[in-house]
């Protein structure tokens, strides 16, 4: 049963199903990690102890990462333009820099965390550091589900097929990229 | 744009019909009898529960004595099972698969494949509740409210790997309904049928959106607080801690934002199935189709604002109290509001008590004693007396129980015919009926009363407690728990008419009760792909005993005819 039902193809709304679907996802996913957030600043601001442990961030790393994801994000608005063209190959090779935003993304964290857990700094050092692994980790795992979507995208977008599919990873890609200029400043420049 | 080439489908096996389907109406039935599944098991759960209460100490047919740590895993899993694995499947996604594409008139939901994931996910959250009872310590025994230092800490639950379990479990039922409502909106949004406007759209069908769209946006921060929770117990970080500054309230809330519009989420389909059925059994248009939808909005909203009046006694600030009284006094002004409209549809219309019917008007009646019964516990002052008393609980049995219990009997016996071919036993279905009303009514009445008299909730043995254990209350306790008896012991009435019919009930035709909207035009059962040719939609859902015409219904699609045709004169169509 591989035909696509009538039901997908109508438009009543004028927004495509498969854009309207994929602000649904971003909704869903701004609650929880609104939730998270809301929860880290309200514990924050009872704990103003945790500008000491947060000191501790590394904020040359939080801001290289900042600039590797909006690029990232660049090349995804790119592959959108590419799509609209009908550009498939372009829009493919475009989706594959923007995985290779997320690969650096996370090699830098990887490093990142590493240096703070040999300087003992772990998920149980303090309700700081809970929470700074638990956002950023949940983030993390939000950018490598994205880019296994840049991958499956980028493969039938390289045959000129799917194209709209560009467009709706890219909306994905940008969100995740909020969430870390949410992060960003929470984890690493309140000190 | 009307019409479709069915596309040619090679002959699909069992697995590929029935258990990898993409179909809407079989993963409509996958979570039907998932969730009648469940139902036996939280049954089971409270069977045994209510029996230790009766006549504490003694061994329960069927299960043997019942210790401390028992009775609390029996309590949670009851409580979580029936919330999140019976009402939500069955009134949500089950209804809500079924009847869209049918109701909105399109061939199927928007992302099919999504649609069977869903199921998937939401049946491996259900084997990782069930597996729960069979790790050591066996199932969670926290309450189904979860609050630490009790779930996050073993050495005070007694139950970890259980404790671990049932948080995973109610992740993935969480992300299950994620994915579930991704086809619900974008379905009802972008696939309605040519014609169909917003306010031609059914009721039960707004009613699964908004419910859908409210899930969607309370439970982002509870699944947050899962993820934090799930790390207090396998990681050993604190936040819920306040030895490590963390703070048990955090959960409380996060918990709640989510919990009070959950009751919502469940609420407004079982609703929307009422809102169906009335017309139809009345032969009357539905009374005030725009305020119903408008209300259910505003319920919707204001759901969000009053979360923390189930924290009254948790020492939350006596000022953050009253704002949340008043709120919580305001959500019953929407709600009233609806069945109000309900009353005034069947007023003057002509009334057949068929068993759907009377499931519709059983609903009303009593949930509205639960209401007007939420209003005490609404109210600060009141709730810090009767707060964790069975007046609570009875409270919310009276509206859980009109919504998952006789609003799921009301859709099941109403759409029986559509889907399944069959009609249901009228006999059986009133026996049924009759037996489980009364039956209900002998559960809670009593725990009221027991409840008003200080009644604690969550008590394994009340001969700790001299001012409880009195013979009075002792046989009110029983009273309760003879009317669960009965009320267990009359579902497999249920059952037999439900099998029997589904095998060899009399064939049914596509419009057994004569009603107007779009599923009613496809056959019993519809075939894949729901419509022979697609149908267009010429007015709203509820035109019954329209003026001037002959028949007492106009369903949707059928076209538009001059008053002057109708009334026989020029051309007949």
């Amino acid at each position: 049963m591989t035909s696509r039902p009538i039901a997908t193809t109508r438009s009543v709304m004028e927004v495509p199903t498969g854009r309207l679907a994929m602000w649904w996802v971003l909704a869903s996913e701004t609650v929880v990690f609104g939730g998270l957030l809301g929860s880290y600043v309200m514990m924050r601001l009872r704990h103003g102890a945790w500008a000491d442990e947060a000191a501790n961030t590394s904020t040359w790393a939080g801001a290289f990462n900042t600039l590797v994801l909006l690029t990232s994000s660049l090349s995804a608005v790119l592959a959108h333009q590419a799509a609209e063209r009908g550009d498939g190959a372009k829009a493919a090779r475009l989706l594959r820099y923007t995985m290779l935003g997320g690969v650096v993304f996370l090699l830098v964290k990887a490093f990142e965390w590493r240096h703070e857990i040999a300087e003992g700094f772990t998920i149980t050092s303090g309700l700081f550091w809970s929470f700074y692994y638990t956002a950023a980790g949940l983030h993390a795992a939000h950018v490598l589900a994205g880019m296994i979507a840049l991958f499956i995208v980028s493969r039938t977008a390289a045959r000129s097929a799917e194209l709209h599919r560009v467009e709706n990873v890219g909306i994905y890609w940008h969100f995740v990229d909020v969430v870390w200029i949410f992060l960003f400043p929470l984890l690493y420049i309140a000190k | 744009m009307s019409g479709a080439a069915q596309p040619v489908h090679r002959d699909a096996g069992f697995i590929r019909t029935y258990l990898w389907s993409t179909d809407h109406k079989v993963i409509a039935m996958q979570y039907l009898f998932t969730g009648m599944l469940m139902a036996l098991i939280g049954g089971f759960a409270v069977y045994v529960f209510r029996m230790q209460l009766a006549f504490p100490g003694e061994s329960v047919p069927l299960f043997g004595r019942v210790s401390a740590g028992q009775y609390n895993a029996l309590v949670t899993m009851h409580g979580t099972i029936m919330i999140f694995w019976v009402a939500m499947p069955v009134l949500l996604a089950a209804f809500g698969n079924f009847l869209i594409p049918l109701m909105l008139g399109c061939d199927d939901m928007v992302f099919p494949k999504v649609n069977r994931l869903s199921y998937q996910i939401f049946l491996l959250s259900a084997v990782v509740l069930v597996a729960s009872f069979f790790v050591p310590g066996g199932a969670f025994g926290g309450a189904w409210t979860a609050y630490p230092p009790l779930s996050a800490n073993a050495t005070y639950n007694l139950t970890q790997h259980g404790a671990t379990l049932w948080v995973v479990a109610v992740a993935l039922e969480f992300v299950a309904f994620l994915l579930g409502g991704i086809n619900f909106v974008t379905t009802a949004m972008n696939s309605r049928a040519p014609g169909m406007r917003m306010f031609d759209v059914p009721i039960v069908v707004w009613m699964i959106v908004i419910a859908s769209i409210l899930f969607m946006a309370s439970v982002g921060p509870l699944i947050a607080g899962a993820v934090m929770l799930v790390f207090d117990q396998l990681l050993g970080t604190g936040f819920y801690d306040p030895g490590t500054g963390g703070d048990p309230i955090l959960w409380q809330h996060l918990f709640w934002f989510f919990g009070h519009p959950e009751v919502y989420v469940v609420l407004l389909p079982a609703m929307g199935i009422v809102a169906e059925v009335i017309p139809v059994f009345s032969r009357k248009k539905l009374f005030g189709y725009r305020t119903i939808v408008y209300t259910a909005v505003a319920t919707g909203v204001i759901s969000f604002f009053v979360w923390a009046h189930h924290q009254f006694v948790a020492g939350i600030d006596p000022r953050m109290a009253s704002l949340f009284t008043i709120t919580t006094l305001i959500i019953s002004v929407p709600i009233a509001e609806m069945v109000f409209c309900y009353i005034a549809t069947l007023y003057g219309g002509s009334i057949t008590l068929s068993t759907p019917m009377l499931w519709a008007l059983a609903f009303v009646a009593e949930f509205l004693l639960g209401g007007v019964t939420g209003i005490f516990l609404g109210a600060a002052g009141a709730d810090i007396y009767l707060h964790d008393t069975y007046f609570v609980l009875a409270h919310f049995h009276y509206t859980f129980f009109p919504i998952a219990i006789i609003g799921a009997f009301a859709g099941i016996t109403f759409w029986f015919p559509k889907m399944f071919g069959r009609m249901m036993d009228e006999r059986l279905g009133k026996i049924h009926f009759w037996v489980t009303i009364v039956a209900f009514n002998v559960i809670f009445i009593p725990l009221f009363l027991t409840g008003a008299a200080g009644d604690h909730r969550r008590i394994f043995d009340y001969s700790g407690f001299p001012d409880l254990a009195t013979p009075g209350l002792q046989s009110l306790r029983i009273t309760a728990t003879m009317g669960l008896v009965a009320l267990l012991a009359i579902q497999p009435v249920f059952v037999v008419n439900f099998i029997r019919s589904m095998v060899r009930g009399p064939i049914a035709e596509a419009n057994p009760w004569r009603a107007n909207t779009l599923e009613w035009s496809a056959a019993s059962p519809p075939p894949h792909g729901n419509f022979a040719e697609l149908p267009e939609v010429y007015r709203g859902p509820y035109e019954y005993s329209p003026e001037d015409r002959d028949e007492d219904f106009w369903p949707q699609h059928v076209p538009d005819v001059s008053p002057a045709e109708a009334a026989g004169i020029g051309g007949v169509r």
